[in-house]
């Protein structure tokens, strides 16, 4: 029984957390590796492009709201996604003719395609704020929780609860249909394929009739949908908030990085790597160790490896770590 | 002459923008933009050394300025003697055991083969160094931070003086430069920027809470200052004389005694404020013109040539026999020391230490900005950058709102587009840093002030 109470203490408060936000910085990563892959540069406007896709979304979601439109027990974001995809894509492709693609065309180095990338990012910052305001707003609606702890503890007759939010269930299942959607689109289509020979060696892929332009709108495509379903997620799940946004560039570069720039099954692993890394290393094992331990040996410390207060560290020094160790990932050449 | 025509008249540009400032808003704010000016234009210059000479991009910059406040605090203020008492020795002990590890594993790299074998001795060493770390520290920590929280609860500094921690600031900041450095550079371009912009969040979070060493979130008030403080000033005979002998004009217009005094005090008080910033001006100026020589003769003596030669091309400069990742190196350091002193220039400007204050994602890239703007590789454009992008920076929601005012005044005072758009003036000064980013790198890519190489 004490066994049991433990797993599900740390399902509760480390492995479905973990993987949630993983999911969420999953999709960015992805969002981030195919630009570094595809256009070659790492984009240091990722984490204000989710921002603005969700953005759109909130105020979508207000608008429906204010209409009386919902989804029942399912949160209104979900039906405003598709239209803040639509957003985010037509925010993205003009940003890119009228900036990016004059970098492209005179095949600048990377770095000065991410010193503009930093312009861009300032600027959405101010379309942002502007629009919307700094604020912390929170757009989830419809049901909260699918599991609450005392009714698991009902249900089950264990002292621990397992408490699964709504938000927790649609991160991860949403993620899956669009990852899985993405790959079988990468791998299995002959667009697809052509994006990835593009992104693989430039020239063979020019040489072989593949229309760069087409090559670039679809990435920019793909992108848009990754950026904005990630950033909804994660707002829904925490809440909307500019800064926080720009803030998760980085541990989204972080799982980038850590699968294998370039590779987006890595990217995709990497999130969950950064997610789990953090949520272990900072989270008090106290309770786990009495429930599995006999009373004698019970520790009298939190059993904590290193304060919550680290909890951005954590994942950042996970990226040096992997950066000076293996600084292509450490899923390198790992395949769908 | 005619060749620095261009640096000419965009300072002078800059110098008659900030006496507009002076003229229109006041002295003070013009003087403490001023002093903002100077700082930004330290750190533009240290990140200029690195990019602009190497080639080296640091995003690493919010964790040297940083560790260059964090040196203020630790040079000036005064040693709180109980806590030292309670924790002194711990801590002492844990910095023997950080040391102990570093030297351990050194050894082990270098006795050891490559091996599993090696990788595992390593692993065990930092796992025992870490368990033993917190067992000694944490009941150290504890102690130390009981100590009169409310004032102190840190260990405190060595008493000494403040412009001492200038240079202890820029020693910080290279030492801090030499580890990354020795870790990082081997890393590519854009690999370096992330990691080091994720080592600065590192260094600015343990600061942020480890209250022991600074006091964390807590910030440190009340540091000691190079310059008079107002309130003595506001005391001392001469300077009430001077501020009477300038503004005697203005005095004798006044007939009643008791309403000239009140008058007097009051300018008094305006103009202490304004002299104390001035002597930072000049403190401020005295450290950019030292750093703008030294920098000049470096970038055009052999050296100079050298970083350069390396830049442009590493694998001829190393065929030709440079030791590139040595020189690499060493711009790393001494790019990073000088944003140390910047940093410990604004905390003494302040007069405390926030480490909440410092993101490194929000400030890394303006100061980049700065670098871009202003001209990569000239001293005189990274000087120009800071003044200009900060100037920017500062005066750009008044110019944001007197634009929206001027565009909206034919709408009513009640509109709702108007009252958003008032609301959110202080946003545009991302909008214009922005667009002010892109233009240049379009149009002009080497910034306002282009990099000039004298061919002797």
């Amino acid at each position: 029984m004490d066994f049991l109470n433990a797993i599900i203490l740390l399902l509760n408060y480390t492995i479905i957390p973990a993987l949630t936000y993983g999911s969420q910085l999953a999709l960015g990563a992805i969002f981030v590796t195919l630009i570094y892959g595809v256009l070659r540069f790492a984009n240091f406007a990722t984490g204000d492009m989710m921002s603005f896709g969700t953005m759109v979304a909130v105020l979508l979601t207000f608008y429906f709201q204010s209409l009386g439109v919902n989804l029942g027990v399912l949160p209104t974001a979900l039906l405003t996604i598709p239209f803040a995809i639509i957003m985010m894509i037509l925010y993205m492709l003009t940003i890119d003719k009228f900036v990016f693609s004059y970098y492209r065309i005179k095949k600048s180095p990377p770095v000065q395609l991410a010193m503009v990338s930093v312009g861009v990012m300032f600027v959405t910052q101010a379309i942002i704020r502007i629009i919307i305001g700094p604020f912390d707003r929170r757009f989830l609606d419809g049901e909260k929780f699918i599991l609450k702890a005392n009714e698991f503890k009902e249900m089950s007759g264990l002292n621990e609860g397992l408490t699964i939010k709504s938000t927790q269930a649609i991160t991860i299942v949403v993620t899956i249909i669009v990852v899985s959607i993405m790959f079988w689109f990468l791998n299995k289509t002959k667009t697809g394929t052509s994006m990835r020979a593009y992104s693989n060696n430039e020239d063979l892929a020019l040489l072989s009739g593949i229309d760069p332009k087409k090559v670039v709108m679809l990435t920019w495509v793909i992108a848009g949908v990754l950026a904005t379903v990630g950033g909804v997620l994660y707002g829904l799940d925490k809440s909307y908030k500019p800064f926080v946004y720009f803030n998760n560039m980085l541990p989204i570069f972080a799982a980038a990085i850590v699968g294998g720039i370039g590779n987006p099954f890595g990217a995709f692993l990497g999130g969950y790597v950064v997610a789990f890394g953090e949520i272990f290393i900072t989270y008090a094992y106290k309770k786990f160790f009495t429930y599995i331990l006999p009373e004698s040996l019970e520790p009298e410390s939190l059993m904590q490896l290193l304060s919550t207060d680290y909890k951005f560290a954590v994942s950042f020094s996970i990226l040096v770590i992997v950066l000076l160790f293996r600084p292509s990932g450490i899923f390198k050449g790992m395949k769908l | 002459m005619k060749q620095y025509l261009n640096v000419v008249t965009a300072y002078t540009i800059m110098i008659i923008l900030i006496i507009l400032v002076g003229i229109f808003q006041s002295w003070s704010v013009a003087l403490s933009i001023l002093n903002y000016c100077l700082i930004s234009a330290v750190m533009t210059m240290g990140a200029n050394i690195q990019w602009g000479y190497a080639g080296l991009i640091n995003f690493g910059i919010m964790g040297y300025t940083a560790l260059g406040g964090l040196a203020v605090v630790l040079v000036s203020v005064a040693p709180v003697p109980q806590a030292w008492k309670v924790g002194g020795v711990n801590m002492m002990v844990c910095i023997a055991i950080i040391v102990g590890i570093v030297f351990s594993i050194r050894y082990t790299l270098k006795k050891i083969q490559k091996s599993k074998k090696r990788n595992y001795v390593i692993a065990g060493i930092i796992i025992i160094g870490f368990i033993l770390l917190r067992l000694i520290s944490g009941p150290a920590i504890e102690s130390i931070e009981a100590v009169e929280p409310a004032k102190t609860g840190f260990l405190g500094g060595l008493g000494m003086p403040v412009l001492f921690s200038w240079i202890v600031g820029a020693f910080f900041a290279g030492g801090l430069a030499y580890v990354i450095g020795k870790i990082a550079l081997g890393l590519r371009a854009d690999y370096l920027a992330i990691a080091t912009l994720l080592i600065a969040e590192i260094i600015v979070s343990i600061i942020k809470h480890e209250d022991w060493l600074a006091r964390g979130v807590k910030n440190v008030i009340g540091l000691k200052r190079p310059v008079p403080y107002e309130v003595d000033l506001q005391a001392t005979p001469w300077f009430i004389n001077l501020v009477e002998k300038f503004n005697s004009g203005k005095l004798k217009l006044i007939n009643s005694v008791s309403e000239r005094q009140d008058v007097l005090n009051q300018l008094v008080i305006d103009a202490s404020s304004v002299y104390v910033k001035l002597c930072m001006a000049g403190l401020f100026l005295t450290v950019v013109i030292i750093l703008l020589i030294i920098t000049q003769k470096a970038l055009y003596s052999p050296w100079g040539r050298k970083m350069r030669a390396i830049r442009d091309n590493e694998e001829a400069a190393g065929a030709m026999g440079k030791n590139v990742v040595k020189e690499h190196l060493l711009i790393f350091i001494l790019g990073s020391a000088v944003v140390g002193i910047a940093g410990a220039m604004m905390v003494t400007n302040d007069g405390l230490f926030t480490p909440g204050s410092y993101r490194p994602m929000r400030y890394t890239f303006v100061i980049w900005v700065m670098v871009i703007v202003g001209g990569t590789g000239n001293n005189f454009g990274a000087i120009l950058g800071g003044f200009a992008v900060w100037f920017l920076w500062v005066e750009a929601a008044p110019i944001a709102l007197f634009l929206i005012n001027f565009f909206t005044a034919h709408l009513p005072e009640t509109n709702a587009l108007k009252i958003h758009l008032i609301e959110s003036a202080p946003y545009f000064r991302f909008l214009m840093i922005g667009i002010g980013l892109l233009i240049i790198m379009r149009y002009r890519p080497q910034g306002i002030l282009p990099e000039k190489i004298v061919k002797q």
